[in-house]
């Protein structure tokens, strides 16, 4: 049995008598007895390696895994190269602690530029911070941005983004008791025209994402031109993966880019640790929060790394910091860096177009189906969304008995959508899946 | 080793890859037949072409040049380094975990669910607290969930008046910055010479425009807040709750819980605490404890047990709402789960003794060398400080930069605030005595040298990859990306 701390009775005893105590009780003798736990703890344990991994093996054939799976909805089965899990399992980089002591975490330090780097590259925005927490809270940080640079105190939301997003971008909002207005959909993407009709003066920006949550491709230019029309900033929430093939936010002068970096080599794991990326323009540079690392030199010349413009952050400006952020998602930024080095400009193309030609194909085969019909004739990436006159939840579970885990049942969000489900497919997913699971619902 | 590293974009080479994808097995179709032109970049994304051992290479290289708990001792205050089980990261791998989709249909996640379930019941019992949410990523982040809570319990009771938070002069950053994010306006309460909380100060302070106190105990200079009782009848008399910082909690588990200290609510920090890994700055883990009273405003979903099996509750009327994406940072739940199997309650109360014990023999080996402004008795971290050097021209920074030629990473330096040229001290209780009687000698190696041959420290370090960097440049031309010209 290891618990971890070294110390043996005689470490223990000569510890004591130096310190000039008799037991360990007596360290504790400041806390007043009014506070002290009168009994132990109840936990389960302690347990041996052995048993432990038992445990766990058992509780890990209690989840259904290993079969086809055709769920996205902003979690993403994309094949992660075999290189991430190794090098990311190096301790020198999971068991350092955050680099503020520079000279001795260089290695960190320049993954995260170079990482701050790849975000750019992606989403041709100049400036990216070293990730925060997830897509949500990106989004959240980027209408906070927002509300700085503006100082306006309206913000518009698409109603197509993650509805998740959405949600915890209320909670937020409420807590600050800022205005928001939903701008509805129209034929599976943004409604132009409400845009047009509800944006103001005092809208501070408009976010909205695109692919959209239903998969379709949003027309930014329409909506950049309305956008700034009124003062108001844009804020891209972009899949990383799509940026392979698709316009990067940058071409249609999107403000901030933000979005969920977890399909860059970072496992589905039942849903998190992922991280959230935010990137945007070199003139809003000092108002983006957490963590960025920057270049410099030391008194040789030698060029290094140091986490920098840090009266930004909370442990410097306390109350009047951007932001509270303190940990960033460090490893998952690593892992999306080595999948971005190691897929490369070609790579991450040809990622891009497995999942456009896979899923167009799927979609293709499902709208032959008499009972099933695409929502939306519509560009759509590698998700799209299927009308069925059988119930999703139904089809839902007639798949699992098959052994394959169907789409997303959007009735969930979408009251209006209850009769549709969201598939996604990606590069995993081979054709002899996707047949299989167009037959599977061709006999339901 | 002391060679300029390169860029992993300075290694790129047109037509390298690293990349291995299956060919295309679905009929293909023409790009623009799917997609209109607009929609397409117009060029590919700029990312570096290289082969498969250039990234292991510059990655390896990269780990090389990184400092962390595996290769020495990190005695930062307020971090609570402690050893990372191995067999937690194994578990972490498990297929079974790590390739389950957060909305598979309960039935077919049952195995995750219990292990959140299981976790939320070990936290309560920690903390001796009613009910827990996952669901915060972070300390920070379940230090601002806290506070939502806070104000939506306020705002439910009609409560509108109550815009302010209090915070101890000596408390993390995080507490005010998240108090700001709330919407609360901050006041600070000053320290007594006892370094705790002065109480009188804090009596005439609190009326009906407290939201709450956020506190640490023990506090940020290791020193239990032994009013605690006192402070809580104060709070609770005018009105406000008590808020609890977690990132201490290494000190007391299994002797005294936030829940029997009058708490109302409080975050935990695993990444702390509970032994997963800083990922060399995150992802860390945050869950929130709450009093039965609170539950009612938690992020949703719970996970609840019904009979045998479990569930995502989702219906919540009044919670704040999310915080985040899907429930949590699992994989990070998964780890401490299996640390604190691994330990049992016995352990886990040993490890605190532990703690307690390696920081109190680290204070009475140190204190000799430099000043002690609180000598009494700590708990599991202490704060020096260095000013007694200030004759020498040598600073806290000084002493840090030295021990890093020593293959030591520093203390925590300036900080608390409350003290100058401040070194706060967190063994934690997975160092040997070995390990410490080798830090003491280092130290007293650097203070030697301090008084003797000073500039020694100014030059320092000398024998890492770069020398002191230059973070005013850094600050005044920020260079965050790389432009290939």
């Amino acid at each position: 049995m290891a618990p971890y701390y070294p110390h043996t009775d005689q470490d223990r005893d000569k510890m004591l008598h130096f310190i000039g105590l008799s037991s360990l009780e007596a360290l504790f003798e400041s806390i007043p007895n009014d506070v002290k736990i009168k009994k132990d703890l109840q936990l389960p344990g302690p347990l041996s390696e052995i048993e432990l991994l038992e445990t766990i093996r058992t509780l890990a054939e209690k989840n259904v895994s290993g079969v086809p799976c055709f769920l996205g909805a902003g979690a993403y089965q994309h094949y992660i190269p075999a290189v991430v899990s190794q090098l990311i399992s190096r301790s020198e980089f999971y068991t350092a602690y955050t680099p503020y002591q520079a000279e001795v975490s260089q290695g960190i330090l320049q993954a995260v530029f170079e990482y701050q780097t790849l975000i750019c590259q992606l989403t041709g925005m100049e400036a990216s911070n070293a990730s925060l927490y997830d897509g949500a809270n990106a989004a959240v940080e980027a209408v906070s941005m927002a509300l700085n640079i503006t100082g306006k105190r309206k913000v518009l939301i698409s109603q197509m983004i993650h509805p998740e997003i959405t949600q915890v971008l209320q909670s937020y909002l409420k807590t600050l008791n800022i205005q928001w207005d939903i701008i509805a959909e129209s034929e599976g993407s943004v409604d132009l025209e409400q845009l047009q009709k509800v944006m103001d003066s005092d809208s501070a920006c408009f976010i909205f994402q695109t692919p959209n949550f239903f998969g379709i491709i949003e027309e930014a230019c329409e909506v950049e031109k309305i956008v700034h029309q009124h003062g108001a900033l844009l804020i891209s929430i972009v899949d990383p993966i799509s940026l392979g093939i698709l316009q990067p936010p940058s071409e249609y002068n999107a403000d901030i880019a933000v979005g969920e970096g977890q399909a860059l080599g970072n496992p589905i794991s039942f849903g998190g640790p992922y991280l959230g990326f935010i990137a945007t323009k070199q003139q809003y540079l000092r108002k983006l929060p957490g963590r960025i690392v920057g270049e410099t030199v030391d008194a040789n010349g030698k060029r290094g790394f140091v986490l920098t413009l840090q009266a930004r952050e909370q442990h410097i400006r306390r109350e009047k910091a951007l932001s509270n952020i303190c940990s960033n998602q460090a490893l998952n930024a690593l892992a999306a860096s080595i999948y971005l080095t190691t897929m490369g400009k070609q790579g991450l193309q040809e990622v891009a177009e497995l999942c456009l030609q896979k899923a167009h194909y799927a979609a293709e085969q499902m709208n032959t189906l008499p009972h099933m019909k695409l929502a939306y004739n519509k560009p759509f990436f590698k998700e799209f969304a299927v009308r069925s006159s059988i119930n999703p939840i139904e089809i839902q579970k007639k798949l699992l008995k098959n052994n394959i885990l169907g789409g997303y049942p959007l009735g969930k969000f979408y009251p209006q959508y209850q009769d549709c489900t969201l598939y996604c497919i990606t590069e995993k997913n081979s054709k002899a899946q996707i047949d299989h699971l167009v037959q599977c619902l061709e006999v339901l | 080793m002391k060679k300029e590293m390169s860029l992993i974009f300075e290694l790129s080479s047109p037509g390298r890859k690293a990349y291995s994808l299956p060919s295309c097995d679905v009929p293909k179709k023409e790009i623009k037949e799917m997609l209109p032109e607009k929609f397409l970049r117009k060029n590919p994304a700029p990312l570096p072409e290289v082969s498969e051992s250039d990234v292991v290479r510059h990655y390896v290289s990269l780990s090389h040049r990184n400092h962390s708990v595996d290769s020495g001792f990190y005695p930062l205050g307020s971090c609570t380094m402690k050893y990372n089980p191995k067999v937690n990261e194994e578990a972490a791998k498990f297929e079974g975990f790590s390739t389950i989709h957060p909305y598979q249909p309960a039935q077919t996640v049952q195995g995750c669910l219990q292990v959140m379930y299981d976790l939320q019941c070990m936290l309560r019992e920690i903390t001796g607290m009613d009910a827990v949410s996952l669901q915060p990523a972070a300390g920070a982040h379940g230090e601002l969930t806290g506070l939502m809570i806070m104000k939506a319990y306020h705002r439910h009771r009609g409560d509108v008046k109550r815009t302010k938070i209090l915070v101890p002069d000596s408390a993390h950053g995080t507490n005010p910055a998240s108090a700001a994010m709330a919407g609360f306006e901050v006041l600070e309460i000053p320290s007594n010479d006892e370094g705790l909380v002065d109480v009188n100060v804090l009596r005439s302070t609190v009326n009906d425009e407290t939201a709450g106190l956020m506190l640490t105990n023990p506090n940020t200079l290791g020193l239990f807040e032994k009013n605690i009782l006192e402070i809580s009848d104060i709070v609770h008399k005018a009105g406000g709750l008590l808020y609890y910082d977690g990132a201490n909690l290494n000190a007391i588990m299994g002797i005294s819980r936030p829940g029997d200290m009058g708490f109302d609510i409080a975050h935990l920090n695993l990444h702390k605490t509970f032994s997963t890994p800083h990922g060399a700055g995150g992802p860390g883990s945050g869950p929130v404890a709450v009093k039965k009273e609170l539950a009612p405003f938690l992020p949703y979903p719970i996970v609840e047990k019904i009979e045998d099996s479990f569930m995502l509750n989702e219906n919540l009327p009044q919670s704040i709402g999310k915080v985040k994406l899907f429930y949590g940072q699992f994989g990070i739940l998964l780890r401490a789960y299996c640390y604190l199997l691994s330990l049992g309650g016995e352990h886990l109360k040993r490890s605190s003794q532990y703690a307690v014990l390696n920081a109190n023999y680290l204070k009475e080996k140190l204190k000799k060398e430099l000043s002690l402004p609180y000598d009494t008795i700590c708990m599991h971290e202490f704060v020096l400080s260095a000013s007694n050097l200030h004759d020498y021209g040598v600073g806290a920074m000084d002493i840090a930069k030295r021990m890093l030629d020593e293959g030591i990473h520093p203390p925590t330096v300036y900080f608390p605030l409350i003290v100058k040229e401040a070194m706060m001290i967190e063994p934690t209780e997975t160092e040997s005595i070995d390990s410490l009687d080798q830090f003491v000698k280092i130290i007293q190696m650097i203070i030697q040298e301090a008084k003797t041959t000073p500039d020694k420290l100014k030059e320092s370090p000398k024998y890492t990859v770069v020398g002191r960097l230059n973070d005013t440049l850094a600050a005044r031309k920020p260079i965050v990306s790389y432009k290939s010209h």
